[in-house]
This record gives structure tokens, C-alpha cells and sequence, in this order.
């Protein structure tokens, strides 16, 4: 006899949580606990998938359709900017079958030209806003940053949360903020980037998915790129639980992005292994997972390669934006 | 939906050096054995892997005498210092071999090659070293100032773990300067013959560690010989009374580590998501074979509901098949048997009122296999809890209060292994205290340590395997 898996609960009242402070600090208080041995140990098995042959091919192509070619620098310039682009919409020109990637990031001011430069391709232009990276600054500022970006054309903002406020308790300034930003957003994408090397262990980043999510996040995202440890499995593996009971709550399905410090093919292969068998299938595509990368692609096309000549590719030979 | 099916990646079964014939190995010699051969089959095929000459009562004999000699002439007398430089060796060719002896093991037993290579070679190379390192030290063991080894010793191990519990015999034993005779079980018995090639290959003296494959007729030969000092069983609790019966009266020393129906209590307060991979790891890991296997989940009914269905998610990620496949997470039933144990004790189950949910992952069209399964609904009076299924097979309970999962808990007449789940280390205390199990885990499950004993109260037998503890058995004040 077999029955299938139980259907998702019928809501939580999720409407009851965001009331007033007092009841957003009881739910985020009352989310279950992360075990922090539990959870790395997980991790580590998750690890140790071996994936070859054609699911390797499939797992290349899959990332790089999910990164968001990111340049997050003080001496980013136009041109800068528009090498990424050309490289975005065609990963590797030697072999047109790559798919493109799904986003580039960009500072606001550097918005517009991102658009130019992809216009009439698939590739969306992701703006990190709100005063990135620290997010210290007033929020009429942070919106002005989020109004430059989305006037450009950005149809994905990227915000930081407050790490001040969140560390000292004010997770109604946070969700103030978000919600503020949302709104500024228009019909752009909002990912709220928790910078979880900040935050104070698992239960914390739990806690903070939730609260993004209850926010009105579309993604979820660990990190800024600027702190370090970044994207890790377990904390990845944590926002992939949050998204998966958030969709068992409210049916509703909100996305992940795991940025900084993923640089390898094996490892970004690891967070898809993680997304398949944590939350599940559903959440294999660029709408609901990403990887915010600079230097990952260039790994995944030799590889790429690499499945295909069956020699390991030097990377001289695949041209790097 | 994206479907990413992995592809398969199996391990090579040449890594496995499998010879077409095994032979008993005595006085230090493979030698053609009196008892009628078998042959061992891979559970994943059902093909014959090899054949392996038995013991007979005249090769018992001459094992355990060459077992006396060897305890009286050269290894009894041997500084500890000195025993522990064959144990190191072994324990170092053990490490240096495992790829091979993982292999093999997987295709003797039928377990997932993830869990040989990561768990069961690992932590019989580990379990060697532990012990290496007892071996000069045993004043310190808090047995008096100098304890003596008991003489020689008779083991008998399960097929669930073949090489881990030869290792969990042949280690102390030889660390505390006794002398062995190991009859592994007569599905498994390829690992512990390639064991003493290992302790041949470092030089371990003649007698000191024989290996006599065989069926039921052998262990009872051996656990019945006058020559023995001390026997060592791991087994089902049948055999156990058995042995135990046999051994009454005789004066000899007796250890048992037999079966169990362990809980896992899953409180309300419980890190839910690694509670739900406890609970996997710790039911569906060597398919359920493990004697110390959480086969009783007890569920606070405050979130019953949720989490069931986590739990049921979950279970549904796993992948089952070839078990030389380094991405199969459950593997094959070890034998035709107890699989056909398995599914007489699933039917009356179903016959008693509980409600079963099947994973639906696929099952190999070959080979002996049964999918992880969850009966709901069971109630303290049924057979699937109260019976040790020894397979993939959960039985889920709930209750209300802490006295009440304590109860329940210990509404058994095993007391093997225990599990608690919650984050309040107030509670998990409070409950490991009342809980009569040997082995009492907070917030995980199936870890073992050589540091650490291991062993069960009631019909779970008595003794203790590891750590300081474990060294009594094999040791006289």
C-alpha cells in the first residue's frame, strides 16, 4: 500500500505575526531551533553526492543559467560593466549551446548601462541598493538608492538588512525597512541579503529568513561578498528550509540566492545537490535559486569544456570578462 | 519542474580483490576447513560472490588450541608495549586497505558504499587504534595495578557489521594480551577473513587471531568448547539465551550485545529539521540493521502532525538501490531471510491496525530490497512495536508528557539504545536518567566512538564494547 506525502498545513496566521513588535519578537522566537551539529553534519553528507556524466553536464548548465554575474567594486567603470554584459549573454562564444547567465549585478549608478548593454536578451540587471554594503546610512537615502537603481531599469534590487538593528533587537525597524523598500521596488524583484557571516549562528539566520520573508522578500540571499565565511552549505541549508515551510504555510514560492565565497564548480554543484534534496526539485531554476558570483562562471565553462574534451581546459582559452 | 536525476556513480567492484574461494584461517594459516563449504552471495544480485570453506568441530578444536599456545607461549607473555606495535600495524593496513575492504564489504553485506567507506571501515580502523593504545596502559584502566588478560577468547559476530564487529572483538581482546577465535556469520564472512590476512601480513604471531567461517552448528561448537575462557556474542537475543543456557555453570566469562526497539524521543521543543534527520539516520541507516537502530519514534502530539509530514518528505529523498552506487542511501536486505522476516512483520501491521506509508522511490528490478516504510498510528500493544523488525521499517508513537515518553520508552523488553530531541538540557537529562537503555543519545543518533562503551541492559544483554568499560570483559584483576 502506498500513500503519498501529506499535503502542506493549512496557513499559519502569518498576518498575526507582523502586528506589532512585541508579536514579530514572539514568532521569530517561537521558530523552531537550529542544531548546529545536526545541521553540519547534513551538510557534510550532502557533500558527498558523486555527480558525474550527464547530471554533471545538466548541474553546469543549470548554475550558470542561476548566477548573477556580479561586479561589486569602487573602481567598477562603464566598460568594465559592459565586458560583463557581453559575457553574460553569451558565457562562452566557442560553444553557443551555454545558456546565458540569469542577472548581472551592478552598483545603482552603473544600472543604466547594464540595461543598454543587455537589452533584447534574457539577462536581467540586478542592482544592489540601500546603501550596500554596510546599509548604514538613513532609509531616506536607502530609498533614493533603490529609486536610482529601479529609474535605470534594474528589474532586481539587491538590500541589505540593518545588522545594527537585527543584533540590538529591533526587528520591526527591519521589517519597516524591507517593506519600505518593497514598496520602492515597483515591479522589481526584491532579494534581502541577510549577510549571515554577521548574524549570531543558525537560529539567528533562521529568524531573519522569516523575517524577510514575512517582509515581502522575493529571494532571500546570504551575503554581501563582503564579509567572510559568505554562502556557506549549512546557512544555505537553513534559508532553504525557511523557503520550503513558507511555501507549506502560504503555498507561495519565494527564492534563495547563496552569494560570496562560491568559486568552484563542486561547490556551487554542492548547493544545487542542497536545493534538490532540501527543498526540493521546484526550487531548481533561476526564479527561485541563484548564485551571486564573480568568478564562479569561468570555473563552470571549464569545466563545461573539460566533460566535453575530456581533458581538463586551461583557462587561457575561455575568455574571462 | 527541473527533474536532475544523478547519474549513477558506481564504485568498481575489481577494488574488491574478490577471490573465487575463501578458506578458514588457523594457527596462523588459511586452511581447507572440515565443514561443507558455502558460498556468499551479493543481496544487491543475488550472485554468488564466492566460495568459503567452513570450520569443522575438528578445526574448532585445533583453533582453540593453537589459541592456548599461542596465549601461553608468546602472546600472553608479551609486554604490552610490544602487542600494541601488531595492533598499530594492523590497525594502520586496515586504514590502508579500506578502499578495498569498503568495497567488499558492500558486496558481502549489501550495505550503501557511502556507509562502508564512511562509517564502518573508518570506525573498525579506529577501533584498532583505540585499543593499540590500551595495550601498555591497562594499570590504568582502574582494574587494579596489573590486570591480566582472561585467556582465550570465543566471539561470534552479526552480518549486520561484519568487519566493524570483528574489529570490536579482536581489538581489546588482543590489546588486553588474550588470544581469539572469531566466527563471523555465515552470510558475511569475507571482511574478517581478509582481517587476518591484514593481521598476518603484520606479522601477528601463530594462534593469536584465528577466523572460522561457518554456520549456526560452528558458533555453537565454539561457544561450547571447555578450551574458552571468555565468549563475546553480538546476535539476536535468541541465540543469546542460548548461549547463555549453554554457558551457565561453566565458570566462563560471557558477554552479550544483542537486539533491541530503541525510542527516539522527539520533544516539542526539538530543532525540528535535524530531529527529522536523526530520526532517518536513525532507522534507515545500514537499512535498518543496526541492533541498536531508533525503531520506535515517540512524537510529542503537539506537533505530531508536522512533523510526520517533514519526516515523510524527507524519507521520500531517499534514494534506494545499488549499493555500489556512491549516491544510494539505502541498500539491499543482507538475505533472503530477513527480508522475508521483514515483510511477515510489516504484514502483521498491517493485520493489527496500523496504517503504512511506503516510500515511492524505485526499487531495483534485482536483488533483495525493501523500501522505507512508516507505520502510523501503532500502538505500545503491537507486534511492529514491540518486535525488533531489524529492517527499514519505522513505527511511530506519540505522547503527551514527559512521563509519558519515558514510559513508553521503557515499555519494552529491551533496553539496547535511547534518543532524545529537544534543546532544553534540563529535559534531556531528566529523560536520559529514567531511560533503561544502555546507550542514551541527545540530539543525534547512531555515533559511535571506540571511547565510549556500548552495550545494553535486559534482553539487549549485558556488558559493555569501548572506552575504559570495555576493557573489564577481557581483563582479570
Amino acid at each position: 500500500m502506498t500513500t503519498t506525502v501529506p499535503a502542506p498545513r493549512a496557513s499559519l496566521d502569518l498576518a498575526d505575526a507582523v502586528r506589532d513588535d512585541g508579536s514579530l519578537r514572539r514568532f521569530l522566537r517561537g521558530l523552531p531551533g537550529v542544531d548546529q551539529v545536526g545541521l553540519e553534519r547534513r551538510s557534510a553528507t550532502l557533500a558527498t553526492r558523486s555527480i558525474k556524466k550527464e547530471s554533471k553536464l545538466q548541474a553546469l548548465d543549470m548554475a550558470i543559467s542561476m548566477i548573477d554575474l556580479t561586479t561589486l567594486e569602487g573602481s567598477d567603470t562603464p566598460g568594465k560593466v559592459r565586458s560583463l554584459c557581453v559575457q553574460a549573454r553569451r558565457p562562452d562564444p566557442d560553444h553557443p549551446d551555454v545558456p546565458p547567465v540569469a542577472a548581472v549585478c551592478v552598483y545603482p549608478d552603473l544600472a543604466g548601462t547594464a540595461v543598454d548593454a543587455l537589452r533584447g536578451s534574457d539577462v536581467a540587471v540586478a542592482a544592489v541598493a540601500t546603501a550596500f554594503p554596510a546599509g548604514r546610512s538613513s532609509r531616506a537615502v536607502k530609498l533614493a538608492d533603490t529609486a536610482l537603481a529601479v529609474d535605470a531599469g534594474a528589474s532586481e534590487i539587491d538590500m541589505v538588512i540593518d545588522r545594527g538593528a537585527w543584533l540590538t533587537g529591533r526587528y520591526g525597524q527591519v521589517y519597516d525597512e524591507i517593506v519600505a523598500v518593497k514598496a520602492a521596488c515597483g515591479s522589481a524583484h526584491l532579494k534581502v541579503i541577510l549577510e549571515t557571516g554577521e548574524l549570531a549562528g543558525y537560529d539567528d539566520v533562521r529568524r531573519a529568513s522569516w523575517l524577510a520573508l514575512l517582509a515581502g522578500a522575493d529571494v532571500i540571499k546570504t551575503s554581501t561578498g563582503k564579509i567572510s565565511p559568505a554562502a556557506t552549505l549549512p546557512v544555505v541549508q537553513v534559508m532553504l528550509h525557511a523557503v520550503r515551510d513558507w511555501h507549506r504555510a502560504t503555498g507561495e514560492l519565494r527564492g534563495v540566492k547563496a552569494a560570496g565565497g562560491i568559486r568552484t564548480s563542486k561547490d556551487a554543484i554542492r548547493h544545487l545537490v542542497a536545493v534538490n534534496e532540501v527543498a526540493g526539485p521546484q526550487w531548481l531554476t533561476p526564479d527561485l535559486f541563484r548564485f551571486g558570483a564573480s568568478s564562479l562562471l569561468t570555473d563552470l565553462l571549464r569545466q563545461r569544456r573539460t566533460q566535453a574534451l575530456g581533458h581538463y581546459e586551461n583557462t587561457d582559452r575561455i575568455g574571462t570578462a | 519542474m527541473t527533474t536532475w536525476d544523478y547519474a549513477p556513480a558506481p564504485e568498481s567492484a575489481a577494488l574488491a580483490n574478490l577471490q573465487p574461494s575463501y578458506r578458514p584461517f588457523v594457527d596462523g594459516a588459511f586452511v581447507d576447513g572440515g565443514g561443507q563449504a558455502l558460498t556468499t552471495v551479493n543481496p544487491a544480485t543475488e550472485e554468488v560472490l564466492a566460495e568459503v570453506g567452513t570450520a569443522s568441530a575438528q578445526d574448532v578444536d585445533r583453533a582453540v588450541a593453537a589459541a592456548r599456545r599461542a596465549f601461553e607461549k608468546t602472546w600472553g607473555p608479551m609486554p604490552g608495549a610490544e602487542r600494541a606495535k601488531y595492533l598499530y600495524r594492523i590497525a594502520r593496513i586496515v586504514a590502508e586497505r579500506s578502499r578495498e575492504l569498503a568495497v567488499l564489504e558492500t558486496l558481502d553485506n549489501g550495505k550503501p558504499i557511502r556507509e562502508s567507506r564512511d562509517v564502518d571501515v573508518p570506525t573498525a580502523s579506529a577501533h584498532l587504534f583505540h585499543h593499540a593504545g590500551w595495550a601498555d596502559k591497562l594499570g590504568y584502566a582502574g582494574l587494579g595495578p596489573d590486570p591480566k588478560p582472561v585467556g582465550v577468547v570465543g566471539a561470534v559476530i552479526p552480518w549486520n557489521f561484519p568487519l566493524l564487529m570483528a574489529a570490536w572483538k579482536i581489538a581489546p581482546a588482543l590489546a588486553c594480551g588474550n588470544t581469539i577465535v572469531l566466527k563471523p556469520a555465515e552470510t558475511t564472512p569475507l571482511t574478517a577473513l581478509v582481517l587476518a590476512e591484514i593481521a598476518a601480513e603484520a606479522g601477528l604471531p601463530a594462534g593469536v587471531l584465528n577466523v572460522l567461517p561457518g554456520a549456526g552448528d560452528v558458533g555453537a561448537a565454539l561457544v561450547g568448547h571447555a578450551g574458552l575462557d571468555k565468549v563475546a556474542f553480538t546476535g539476536s537475543t535468541d541465540v543469546g539465551k542460548e548461549i547463555q543456557r549453554t554457558l551457565a555453570g561453566t565458570g566462563r566469562r560471557l558477554t552479550l550485545e544483542l537486539g533491541g526497539k530503541a525510542a527516539n524521543i522527539v520533544y516539542d521543543d526539538a530543532a525540528i529539521d535535524q530531529a527529522v534527520e536523526g530520526v532517518v539516520d536513525g532507522i534507515f541507516f545500514n537499512q535498518g540493521h543496526v541492533c541498536c537502530a531508533g525503531s520506535r519514534l515517540l512524537v510529542q502530539e503537539s506537533i505530531a502532525e508536522e512533523f510526520s509530514e517533514l519526516l515523510l518528505r524527507r524519507i521520500e529523498t531517499l534514494r534506494v538501490g545499488d549499493p555500489l552506487d556512491k549516491n544510494t542511501d539505502v541498500g539491499a536486505i543482507n538475505s533472503r531471510a530477513q527480508l522475508e522476516r521483514i515483510v511477515d512483520l510489516a504484514a502483521a501491521g498491517d493485520a493489527e491496525g496500523a496504517v503504512r506509508w511506503t516510500s515511492a522511490c524505485p526499487l531495483p528490478e534485482r536483488g533483495l530490497y525493501f523500501p522505507p516504510t512508516v507505520f502510523s498510528g501503532v500502538e505500545q500493544t503491537m507486534r511492529v512495536a514491540r518486535e525488533e523488525i531489524f529492517g527499514p521499517v519505522l513505527s511511530v508513537l506519540t505522547f503527551r508528557t514527559p512521563e509519558e515518553a519515558v514510559a513508553k520508552a521503557n515499555n519494552t523488553p529491551y533496553g539496547l539504545s535511547a534518543g532524545i530531541w529537544t534543546e532544553k538540557g534540563a529535559k534531556a537529562m531528566w529523560t536520559a536518567q529514567r531511560l533503561r537503555a544502555g546507550v542514551v543519545w541527545t540530539n543525534t543518533f547512531n555515533r559511535f566512538d571506540p571511547a565510549s562503551p556500548f552495550g545494553g541492559y535486559r534482553e539487549s544483554g549485558f556488558g559493555r564494547e569501548g572506552g575504559r568499560a570495555g576493557l573489564e570483559a577481557y581483563l582479570s584483576a
